[in-house]
Order: structure tokens, then sequence, then C-alpha cells
């Protein structure tokens, strides 16, 4: 118990010293520097796993950063909390192990994927800082803490995906990121300040706490939704996505999927915890209905007709996205009904969760796949690619797992939480369901599509000198293809143990609060 | 960019002490007048662009090392986030030192007084870590950004440089 209530400040503390530390483990040379980034990587899972075990067994935790004490929330006498609070509910632990999972798989993945390159302690620090903004974002108790976390997950990443920048591309594509980045954060800050204007306070709990529907509180909803939807590349708002996943290094792009998710965390906090009961009207839980429908269509009729192998996977990307809003918003559109709520919008909530999990890890280790071909080919495009299962066996095995999985093929991950998500959409309104079939089976297509042309077919001369790719990468698409397995072998383990717990965290309201504010006072 | 006349340059040289010593000013009382490392460190690193500017980057770059610069990032990061890390048998960014005497714990007598400069503990450290920070940080930026105006200039021949080995 002594050590372990500063696991929440750990799993920030240690990704920043990582970052911190780069320059200094990058003058050792390659073997410090890997080193350095295996450990750091290792050691952030690890704590997050922890954490998730605790907050599972002894319920929410919180952290106050520098006080005397670390649950000292309200201190002497004072009415609402001052000091930087991290407080970690079941959903936000889920997130955070979800996160470090597939930043383990990036870190592994890019020791041989970057070798080639200069610059390399340069990312390392970056990449840490990327990870050590997704955690805080997700970890975090307090609104502005959130808009910090949110700007340092951002400027790290404008850096990664411009990491090539002798690639006019990536250039573009970091730039257009920065622009869309900067902007849903200032969105993001101007509903804080009106939030705080209203309540004198930032910290999600003692703001959730008074907080009585006004035209104050309308705009700041209204700018929270679209600036989340936006950083997580929902359909409107999605034209960064392709440009952004197919640009970065691979290993880069497998954590960006987990800090998409991160801002996905964002939205539903602001939804369930922040509003929660006093949302009132049906118009937020049909716009992210809406918005996840037309995600998972047009990503995925997008992602058909790609060429690209990445900018393929990144349209998946904004159509995987759009189930996962679809199955929080029904979520939230039974909120306010326990009836509806115990029929189908608890089982939409696990569904929804059930997808985060999913989602990341398929689509990690898709992009993953991706970054070894390239590697190994030097290719991304479909049309030159071909005869590849020959040469890459490993390969090919993990991304027929993979691909199988997002199809949601049955006994894959992916059918579960799809599953889940159909029967209770249906409950809603069956045309909703109907379009999450079809995307499915769109899916399906492309992804037989790229296994038929990258790794079937007749051998090519062109690519008769290559081979598998280096030990260290298949570690880091290992790890997420062990995941994969195990959650397809436990589905019903994983339901009980893992989503479920996250998703009565994110529908009590109630508790959320008194975790901070100690049930009145 | 070549140097600016002996007017400019002498003007600069005596400037820049003034600068320096106004920005090491702000990241040390940070804890009790308005300002602090980030933006201390800011004014200090106006310094490098103003010498760039006065004395042209041939003799400007021959002293001013990216090295240098680096390495005052690291320290000033480490320090920050040592300063964290040994509060954490209390709580993380505990303020362990305030309170407690010698240089940075003296403590504030009760009433009406005009600041105790030595009493921030941790806080002040922080304040000198960030401040250092920021100093090689915003060096480096300008040192890079001058370095990118002559990279346009002969575009034509080199090009962009990648991170190929």
């Amino acid at each position: 118990m002594n050590w372990q209530i500063h696991l929440p400040a750990l799993v920030l503390a240690i990704p920043l010293l990582g970052a911190f530390a780069s320059p200094i483990a990058g003058l050792g040379g390659r073997t410090v520097r890997n080193g350095w980034m295996a450990f750091i990587s290792i050691t952030t899972t690890a704590v997050c796993l922890l954490l998730l075990q605790k907050v599972l067994v002894d319920g929410t935790a919180v952290y106050v950063m520098g006080a005397e004490n670390w649950n000292f929330t309200l201190p002497s006498g004072l009415s609402w909390p001052i000091r930087i609070i991290l407080q970690v509910d079941a959903f936000s632990a889920f997130m955070a192990a979800v996160g470090s999972i597939a930043a383990l798989a990036g870190a592994f993945f890019s020791l041989s994927y970057m070798d080639k390159f200069t610059g390399l302690e340069k990312f390392s620090a970056l990449y840490f800082l990327l990870v050590t903004g997704m955690l805080g974002m997700q970890l975090t108790g307090d609104l502005f803490n959130f808009f910090v976390f949110l700007e340092i997950a951002s400027v790290a990443s404008f850096g990664l995906i411009a990491f090539w920048r002798d690639r006019p591309e990536a250039v573009e594509a970091s730039f257009k990121y920065m622009i869309i980045s900067t902007l849903s954060a200032m969105f993001i800050l101007i509903a804080i300040g009106f939030l705080y204007g209203r309540y004198n306070a930032v910290n999600i709990a003692a703001v959730a706490r008074m907080l009585h529907m006004g035209y104050a509180e309308k705009i700041a909803l209204v700018f929270l939704v679209v600036s989340l939807t936006m950083k997580s590349g929902a359909v409107p708002m999605h034209m960064w996505t392709p440009d952004a996943y197919a640009e970065a290094p691979a290993g880069v792009t497998c954590l960006l999927v987990g800090v998409s998710q991160a801002s996905l965390y964002g939205l539903f906090r602001v939804c369930f915890s922040l509003y929660g009961s006093s949302l009132g009207s049906p118009v937020i839980p049909w716009t992210i209905i809406v918005m996840g429908v037309l995600s998972m269509f047009i990503g995925v009729t997008m992602a058909v007709i790609q060429k690209e192998i990445k900018r393929l996977m990144a349209y998946h990307s904004v159509s995987q996205i759009g189930y996962i809003l679809l199955a929080l918003g029904v979520g939230l559109l039974a909120l306010r009904d326990p009836q509806a709520m115990a029929d189908y919008g608890f089982t939409a909530m696990k569904g929804g969760i059930f997808h985060i999990i999913n989602y990341t890890m398929y689509k990690g280790l898709l992009f993953l796949t991706a970054g070894a071909l390239y590697y190994s080919a030097g290719s991304r495009n479909l049309n030159e690619l071909g005869g590849l299962a020959r040469v890459m066996p490993y390969t090919t095995l993990m991304f027929v797992i993979a691909a199988a999985a997002i199809a949601g093929i049955p006994p894959f991950n992916g059918f579960v939480s799809k599953l889940l998500i159909y029967q209770s959409t249906f409950a809603v309104y069956p045309l909703l369901a109907v379009v999450a079939l079809v995307t499915s089976v769109l899916t399906l297509a492309s992804f037989v599509k790229v296994f038929q042309t990258a790794f079937l077919g007749p051998a090519k001369s062109k690519f008769a000198k290559v081979t598998e790719v280096p030990g260290s990468m298949l570690i880091g698409m290992s790890i997420l293809t062990v995941v994969i397995i195990v959650l397809t072998l436990f589905p019903t383990w994983t339901l009980a143990h893992l989503v479920e717990p996250a998703a009565k965290a994110l529908v009590d309201q109630a508790g959320y609060i008194s975790a901070v504010m100690g049930g009145g006072l | 960019m070549n140097p600016l006349s002996v007017v400019v340059r002498t003007i600069c040289d005596i400037f820049t002490w003034f600068i320096g010593i106004f920005g090491i000013y702000i990241i040390i009382h940070g804890h009790m007048t308005p300002g602090g490392g980030f933006q201390g460190g800011a004014v200090v690193a106006t310094m490098m662009a103003f010498l760039l500017v006065s004395h042209g980057g041939k003799k400007t770059l021959s002293f001013a090392k990216p090295g240098l610069y680096t390495a005052m990032e690291t320290i000033g990061l480490l320090v920050f986030i040592g300063a964290g890390l040994f509060g954490i048998t209390t709580t993380f960014f505990f303020n362990f030192l305030a309170g407690q005497g010698g240089v940075f714990g003296a403590t504030v007598p009760i009433g009406p007084n005009s600041g105790v400069l030595n009493s921030a503990g941790t806080i002040s450290i922080m304040n000198m870590a960030v401040g250092l920070e920021v100093i090689g940080g915003l060096s480096l930026i300008i040192l890079y950004m001058f370095k990118g105006i002559r990279l346009f200039d002969n575009a034509a021949e080199s090009g962009e440089t990648g991170h190929d080995r």
C-alpha cells in the first residue's frame, strides 16, 4: 500500500524522466539509447498495469500533486480543490493501460525501424513526451491540466510526424495537424474559460458538482465536443488523419492511434462525468451518434479505393472511431433513463469500451505491419507490392490476425465488440446497426484486397532480396498480437473484469464527484 | 547576415550584459515578482538574437555552439524533474525544502514585509531549472532559424537535408 499510492504520479513521472534523460542516453551510443528506450517503455507499461490492478481492487484513486498528503483534496476548510489533482477511476486506468501497451509496441518497433536515421535521441525524447501527454490526458482530474497535456501531446506529435523532414508530404501532414491541433486546443481553452468564469473552478469533479445547464455551459459543451471529435478524427473533421497517420514513422503511428483514444477519453469524460445527468436534451448524444455513423461509412468507403497501404489503414481508423462514437453516443442517450440503460445503453457502452482496446491493438498492429512492409520492400504502394508472404512469414501471420480482428470475423476480438454494438444500436434505431454491418463488410473487403495484393500472388523479381524484418520489430508486433489473442480467447473474462468496471465508472457520475469532493461538506 | 556598423555593435556589446542580468533577476525573483523561469529565460535568450543581428553569423556562430545549449536544456529539465522526484516520499512535487532553513528554506515573518528572497524551497530551484532550459532551448531555436536563412539562400545547390545516415 505504501508506495502504491504514488502510482498515478509515477505513471507521468517515468516517461517524463525518460524524455528528459534521452539526450544524455544518446551520448552513450546506440546500445545505451536503445536500452533506455526499451527500459522506460517497459517500466511505463508495468506501472500503468499496476495502477489498473490497484484501481480495480481499491476503487478510484486520487493523487494531489505537491500536497502534504496524497489524498489532501480539500485543504483546510476550503470547499473546492485548489491543487493539481490526478483522479484515476477504472475508465482512466483502463485507457492508460491500453495507451501504454500501444506505446510499448511502438517503441520496440522503432528501435530497428528508425535505426538507419540520425537524430534518434530527439526522436526518443519526443516519443516519451507524446506518451506523457497521452497518459496525462487520461489521468488528470482537472480541465486545465487536460488542456496542458493535450498541448504537450500535440507539440510532440508535430515533431514526430515531420520526422522525415526531407519528405514534403511529411512536412505538409505535420503542418495540417498543427493547424487542426492548435485550433482545437484553443476551442478547449475557450470552453474551460467559460466554465471557470461561471464556477471559479477547473477541477472536473468540482465543476460537475455545481453544474447547472445555462447558455455558458452549452457553449462550453459545444466547443469541447467539436474540438475533441476533431482531435480524434471523426468525419467532418477527419482530413488530417490520413496525412498524419500515413506520413509518421510506423512506430509513431501506432502511438498516435493511442493518442487519438486520449481525445476520445476526454470527450466521454466531459459528456459523462462533467455534464452527465445535467446534459438534458438528446441533442448532444444524437450529434455524437450521427458523427459516428458518418465516420464509419465515409471512412470505410474512402478506404476501399486507396492504393497506398498506410493511407488505407488511416481511413479505416476514421471508420473504427465511428464505431466507438456510435456505441458511447447510444450509452449517453440512455443515460437519463434507467430502463433504457439496462435494456441497451449499458451493452452499448461495454461494446464501445471493449472496441477501444480492440481497435487500439489491431490498428496499431496493422500500422506496424505496414511499416514492416515499407522497411523490407521499400514501398507502400499496393500496385507495386506482391508475393511477400513467402519471404515475410511472421509479418504475414500477424497481418492476417489483425485483419481478421478488424473485419470482425467470428473468433476474433473485433467480432465480440462489434456484436455488442450491433445488438444495442439495433434497439435504438435499426438503421444504425445496418450501417455498422455494411461498414464491417466493406472493411473485410478492403483488407482482403490488401492481403491479396501485398502478400499473395507470384513472387516478384524485384523483391527477391527481401527478408523478414529484424527481431525488435517482430517483438513490437508480437506484443500487440499476443494481446489480440488473449482478448480473442478470453472475451468474457475481459468484459467482466476490465470493460464492465470501466463502463460502470463512466456512468457513475456521483462516484466520480465524491472521490474528490468527499461526498459533501 | 553581415555585421552592422560599429555604433550598433558597441551599443549591443554593452546592452547584452544588462539584458542578461535583468533576465537572471526575473528568474531568481520568480516566486516574488511577476515572471519566473520561462519569462526570464526568454529575456536572457534575446542576448543571442542581439549578438546575431549586430555581429553577424560568422562571429557569433564561432563561439555559440549548439552542444552547449543542448547541455543547458538537458540539465535544466533533469534538475526540474529531479526536484519533483525528491519529494516523492511525501508526494510528487512536494516542496520538501520550504521552511527547513538554509539557502532555500528561510521562514517568512507574519505581517507586512517586503518579501524574503530565499524562502521558496523547491519552487526557486524549479524556476532556475526552467530558466536554464528556456535559455538553452530558445537560443537553439534562434540559432537554427538563422541557419535556416542560410539554407534558404543556397537551397538550389544543397536542398533540404533529412535524417538519412
